[in-house]
């Protein structure tokens, strides 16, 4: 069992935890994920690894709750625990001297993208960072975004904070900035962003990495459920990735996998809400 | 029981093991095989001519004492059967419910000459859940040696492994990447034909007669690499098996709808996608499934589909629906066991022999509606030794099914090679081992199961554990070197 250490909610629906897993903590890097199931009932859910403390053996995730799992994950509160914890994940990040990177976080992806830009800024990079989510109540870490930055830009879709457009808006202009010189981009959010992220950055040739959160069971590359189809045939997400050249990746195939589970996600969600109500809390935290 | 003669014995007929009518059991995961009652067990028993050369001791990859454990089993003494068993078999309930015993030990039965051989299996299994039950015979556990051995991996190899180097007196650290030990015991193999109560009863046993500290939710390869294990223990034992799914190579394989039989055998079994809800991981009832192969999995695949279809029926009151098994050679090639074929048979599946897809079809929201398929003809034999399978020109037509399980095999998976330098591989992603001792290439480090074998069976990674075991056991005690 693993022992939550620490619960903050980042926006109504968007929670973080440390969560005690020394033997996780040991070798994460940037980049990498983990397996979170929270009881002898749950399913594996990957989460990408937000930060880690290697003295104190714990591991950040930030997750939204979005489905059944997400939603009870998001009702454990310190001192309790998770079943299963497994990790880490998935190749890191390779993090070296590119010159002037951008790193472009929407939604609950702020949480992954922040240790990279860390990494990428410790290693000597210009960083150059685009936050974006719905509206200014779904928007987080910006603080810290601001302290591994050269430069960082903000956006909600509705203007409620920053400057009200997509993430890609801001990427096409710092593309197309001579000066800024820009060699490479990361950019981890929905699947929908990182498409047309790729499709931002693919007329100026910049190298794009993308960090793929697909359908996923063990993680391990046993179940081969995650997989993705790039020009040149299909990968796993778990261990060939999580991260691939975005202008690889197919993209209609992906988000049409993504939709795959939707009735069945539904319907978990629809019965936990029923339980949720006959216990008479709510479902849904920190609402 | 008076002693009997040779002759009366002869007279007696093998046991049929009682089974789940077929129509019953499409709708429930409740175990197929009901087991002997101890009546029938002891008659079984009196079958064993108790040869002076038992050939069936020869067919078993652990070399279990058959005649003896028979002996004591028809003589009314189970604790003594119990302990003969034990003495080359710390898993026999699983053993005698998984083996492929028609091929090994009953494959060899003398009375299987003239008539049918004892059913030797169906014995391992009475005796093995006897103990599971009873626990009249703990493994003991020899004076402590003060060595640490890494096991990693739980399935057939790890656990034989482990157990055998626990009795020995070392101290055995179980590595797992899953939330669970047992591996394919528990992820591959489904409920009806393995309970999961029978693994876990299994390994509970021993884990606490030989005090086994068993870690789940560690990745060998990513939380810890080889060279970590080699610089805390004394010894390492992969034991990592098959898990890598293969697809084929044809288009459409990334369609909604196309899963490895891992995918669909790890979702119904392992995480118990059958009773979704009340689980959280869902699993998909297709209308009509086409599962492509033909081998054990394959059947698991097709049998756990037939009840997916049977409980969702009886849930929503419409019908079931197919599941068709689509393979390129003809029925007399199946590599799968003669019983799981026949329990198949008997459960509805639709078989589609001489028959290769060529294309997954995909309709609305890319999800699966067809298939593209060529009608085969058996050529000349290959290097298998089976005849191989040739297409038959302009045979091309469609199949309609919104479901494609891919069972064709699996290979190692290659995250326990990383940051493993000296562990050297074939090109096929097998381990290199030796097959007496289970040494690799790497110093301290020995493998055995389907990381070196490739996909096999579960008593042939129980036999490679033990054997890497034995010795891994004389290099701990100084008897050889490496």
């Amino acid at each position: 069992m693993y022992k939550i250490l620490k619960k903050q909610v980042l926006s109504g629906v968007i929670k973080l935890m440390d969560v005690h897993a020394p033997h996780v903590a040991k070798k994460a890097k940037a980049g990498q994920f983990v397996i979170v199931r929270i009881d002898d009932r749950g399913e594996r859910i990957p989460l990408t690894i937000a930060d880690f403390d290697r003295d104190a053996g714990s591991i950040t995730i930030i997750f939204q709750e979005v489905g059944k799992s997400t939603m009870q994950l998001g009702r454990i509160e310190p001192g309790g625990e998770l079943s299963s914890f497994a990790g880490p994940l998935g190749h890191p990040t390779e993090i070296k001297k590119y010159g002037s990177v951008v790193c472009v976080g929407g939604g609950v992806g702020v949480a992954p993208i922040y240790p990279i830009a860390r990494s990428l800024k410790e290693a000597g990079n210009r960083v150059i960072s685009i936050i974006g989510a719905r509206s200014k109540d779904l928007l987080f870490w910006e603080e810290k975004m601001r302290a591994v930055s050269d430069e960082l830009i903000v956006c909600t879709d509705d203007g409620s904070h920053g400057r009200k457009t997509l993430v890609t808006e801001p990427l096409k202009e710092v593309l197309a900035d001579k000066d800024k010189n820009v060699a490479r981009v990361w950019a981890i959010g929905p699947a929908i962003m990182m498409k047309f992220v790729s499709l931002a950055t693919r007329p100026y040739q910049v190298p794009t990495t993308v960090s793929l959160n697909t359908i996923m069971i063990d993680g391990t590359g046993m179940c081969g459920g995650c997989r993705v189809l790039l020009d040149d045939g299909a990968r796993f997400v778990c261990v060939d990735g999580p991260e691939f050249d975005a202008h690889k990746v197919n993209w209609e195939s992906l988000l049409s996998r993504l939709q795959f589970y939707r009735k069945e996600e539904q319907l978990a969600v629809e019965q936990w809400r029923h339980t949720c109500r006959l216990e008479g809390v709510s479902g849904e935290g920190g609402k | 029981m008076a002693e009997l003669t040779q002759k009366e014995r002869l007279k007696i007929k093998r046991h049929e093991m009682p089974n789940q009518d077929p129509r019953e059991r499409r709708g429930n995961y409740d175990e197929v095989a009901l087991g002997y009652s101890e009546a029938t067990a002891r008659e079984e028993a009196e079958r064993c001519l108790q040869c002076k050369d038992p050939k069936c001791v020869q067919g078993c990859p652990v070399g279990v004492l058959i005649p003896q454990f028979i002996k004591a089993l028809r003589e009314g003494d189970m604790v003594k059967a119990v302990e003969w068993m034990k003495v080359k078999n710390n898993l026999p309930a699983i053993c005698g419910r998984v083996c492929p015993q028609e091929t090994q030990c009953e494959g060899n039965c003398i009375l299987g000459k003239k008539g049918e051989p004892v059913a030797i299996g169906r014995l391992e299994r009475f005796v093995g859940d006897f103990e599971l039950a009873g626990r009249t015979c703990p493994l003991a556990k020899a004076p402590a040696t003060g060595k640490k051995v890494a096991v990693v991996g739980s399935g057939p190899a790890g656990l034989t492994c482990a157990v055998d180097l626990g009795r020995g007196g070392h101290t055995v650290t179980l590595f797992e990447s899953l939330h669970g030990p047992g591996g394919v015991l528990v992820y591959g193999i489904p409920e009806f034909r393995l309970p999961k109560s029978v693994v876990h009863g299994e390994i509970n046993y021993a884990v606490e007669c030989l005090g086994i500290d068993i870690k789940v939710d560690h990745v060998i390869g990513r939380t810890f690499t080889l060279d970590d294990l080699l610089e805390e223990y004394d010894a390492v034992f992969l034991g990592t098996g098959a898990g890598l799914p293969s697809f084929m190579r044809i288009p459409g394989i990334n369609l909604n709808g196309v899963m490895s039989a891992n995918e669909f055998l790890t979702r119904v079994n392992l995480m118990k996608g059958y009773l979704f809800p009340r689980y959280d991981t869902p699993v998909k009832v297709g209308k009509k499934v086409a599962v492509i192969g033909a081998g054990n999995v394959a059947m698991d695949s097709v049998r756990c589909n037939l009840r997916l279809q049977a409980l969702e029926a009886a849930k929503t009151g419409t019908n079931s629906g197919e599941v068709h098994m689509v393979y390129r050679r003809s029925r007399e090639e199946v590599p799968a066991r003669a019983e799981e074929v026949h329990h198949a048979e008997e459960e509805g599946v639709i078989f589609d022999f001489l028959t290769n897809p060529l294309e997954i079809l995909g309709g609305e929201k890319g999800a699966v509606r067809g298939m593209r398929c060529i009608r085969m003809k058996l050529g000349e034999p290959d290097k298998s030794g089976r005849r191989s399978p040739i297409p038959i020109e302009g045979s091309e037509f469609e199949m309609e099914v919104d479901t494609v399980v891919m069972a064709l095999g699996t290979s190692p998976n290659p995250l326990v090679f990383v940051e493993a330098e000296g562990l050297e591989r074939t090109k096929h992603g097998t381990a290199v081992a030796d097959t007496e001792t289970g040494r690799t290439k790497k110093p301290r480090v020995w493998a055995g199961g389907d990381v070196v074998t490739g996909a096999a069976t579960v008593i042939s990674a129980m036999g490679a554990g033990k054997r890497a075991a034995a010795d891994i056991h004389k290099f701990l005690k100084g008897e050889t070197t490496w």
